[in-house]
């Protein structure tokens, strides 16, 4: 009974949703905000990347949410985690899986502040490379549980990543400007210096949230 | 390109129905990284690179890190089959 | 393509994400298990992210980044950054649901939403001072004997 009121259900959804979504105008979209963004973003901000430009200059009070966003997440997740104690159930890994990480560590930070770094000329930026330098971090804590990085390094990293791009958006605020403003010179389209200080928030954004999913691995790894 | 997205669409939602019906909630987390890994081609195909990378690097990696992660803290990440018919 | 068939791909793509907001639906409509629902929310919430993305496609359109090459036609941004956040956002909370998950099998053992609800239900009364409905044992407000007895199954 109750699997046939629920497959009732979804085809239900699925009738529903086909009809909505046949009344949509597939791939002729009006984008009435689009056009405009993308006509005035390479002038007014610079960089080559306009998905990056929308995330950070037009709404980047609507990521400084999401940053707040994932902040709450991941310590409400560690609060309720709790502290599992010193008990390293799991010692040292084999001699392969050290090598490994050892060997795989430097490549994936290089990746990761690739990524971080060109995040206004190619796709990519502070998210994407962030959680490839988590990565690059759990991993080695994987192979070496004992050595984990300390909880008070992995705080100040996203403390001071947080704060260093709110200081960014004040600092726009105290110039005259908008909270969040682009600051700096705009620079060449198409070069690494360039788009003002979007690449300086993208490298605060990409420590915070690999400080953050770093810590967050290693304590559900526990 | 119109067959193409045929093969992924078609292999994105029998992942996805894996994903409830398997018993083994290691191998529907497995699933559901691999609806994740066909979603970023699709969003590549759709002139979407940015969030192709996003749904790469966080649906596909993270975040089946985190629950395979979940799953050996609930002590559930055993190979025994867990009697969860749904 | 030169053949006689070939399926309109937009069309598709819709048919899949609306596929996968109706699996996740079912899903949570369906599951008996609490980490169940997590993998269905996340399904639904994929769907519900490349719907954003389509509404956002256009036919003859490139990846809305500058190129040294002459400007052409590019997709709509928006809603690509909409679904970058939403898709952090997303794991953000996965991360969360799986931290509280922990907790609720510390706290009762077991992660079966029938059984969960029994429990909660119980404590619920024990903590009201609400005896059992339809139970020949003595009521909570008189813990005898019988009362003592849990009926934990």
């Amino acid at each position: 009974m109750h699997r046939i009121a629920t497959l009732l259900f979804a085809l239900g959804l699925g009738v529903l949703l086909l009809g909505l979504a046949a009344q949509l105008p597939l791939g002729a979209t009006p984008m009435a905000i689009g056009n405009e963004i993308l006509a005035r973003a390479p002038g007014e901000i610079g960089a080559a990347n306009i998905v990056t430009s929308v995330v950070l200059a037009y709404r980047g009070i609507d990521t400084l949410g999401e940053l707040a966003i994932l902040f709450a997440a991941a310590t409400a997740a560690g609060l309720v985690l709790g502290h599992a104690g010193s008990r390293s159930r799991n010692g040292e890994a084999g001699f392969i899986l050290r090598t490994g990480s050892d060997l795989l560590f430097p490549l994936l930070l290089t990746v990761g502040f690739y990524i971080v770094l060109h995040g206004h000329l190619t796709p990519g930026g502070g998210f994407q490379g962030g959680v490839v330098l988590a990565a690059a971090f759990f991993a080695s804590f994987l192979a070496r549980p004992s050595h984990r990085p300390g909880h008070g390094v992995i705080s100040l990293i996203e403390g001071l990543a947080g704060a260093a791009f709110i200081g960014i958006g004040l600092a726009a605020l105290a110039g005259g400007g908008a909270f969040l403003q682009p600051l700096l010179d705009r620079g060449m389209l198409g070069e690494l210096v360039s788009a003002g200080s979007l690449p300086l928030l993208y490298l605060a954004v990409g420590l915070k949230v690999g400080a953050e999913l770093a810590g967050l691995l290693a304590q559900l790894a526990e | 390109m119109a067959w193409l997205v045929l093969l992924l669409v078609v292999l994105m939602l029998g992942a996805a129905v894996l994903v409830l019906l398997l018993d083994n909630l290691v191998a529907a987390v497995a699933a559901a990284s691999v609806v994740s890994l066909l979603l970023s081609v699709l969003f590549a195909l759709l002139a979407a690179p940015d969030v192709a990378l996003t749904e790469a690097a966080v649906g596909a990696g993270l975040s089946g890190a985190v629950l395979a992660l979940g799953l050996r803290r609930l002590g559930l990440a055993g190979i025994k089959a867990e009697d969860d018919h749904a | 393509m030169d053949m006689t068939f070939a399926p309109d791909p937009l069309a598709l793509l819709v048919i899949g994400a609306l596929g996968l907001i109706v699996v996740g639906a079912a899903g949570l409509a369906f599951g008996r298990h609490l980490f169940r629902l997590v993998l269905a929310l996340g399904l639904a919430e994929a769907g519900a992210n490349l719907l954003l993305v389509i509404a956002g496609y256009r036919w003859d359109a490139v990846a809305p980044i500058l190129t040294g090459s002459a400007p052409a036609a590019m997709v709509d941004p928006v809603p690509q950054a909409l679904v970058l956040t939403a898709i952090v956002i997303g794991v953000g909370v996965q991360a969360l649901a799986v931290a509280l998950l922990v907790r609720v099998k510390l706290a009762y053992g077991t992660l079966d939403l029938a059984e969960l609800k029994a429990l909660v239900e119980r404590d619920i009364r024990a903590a009201a001072g609400i005896g059992e409905p339809d139970s020949a044992q003595a009521p909570a407000t008189l813990p005898g004997p019988a009362g003592l007895i849990g009926e934990r199954p």
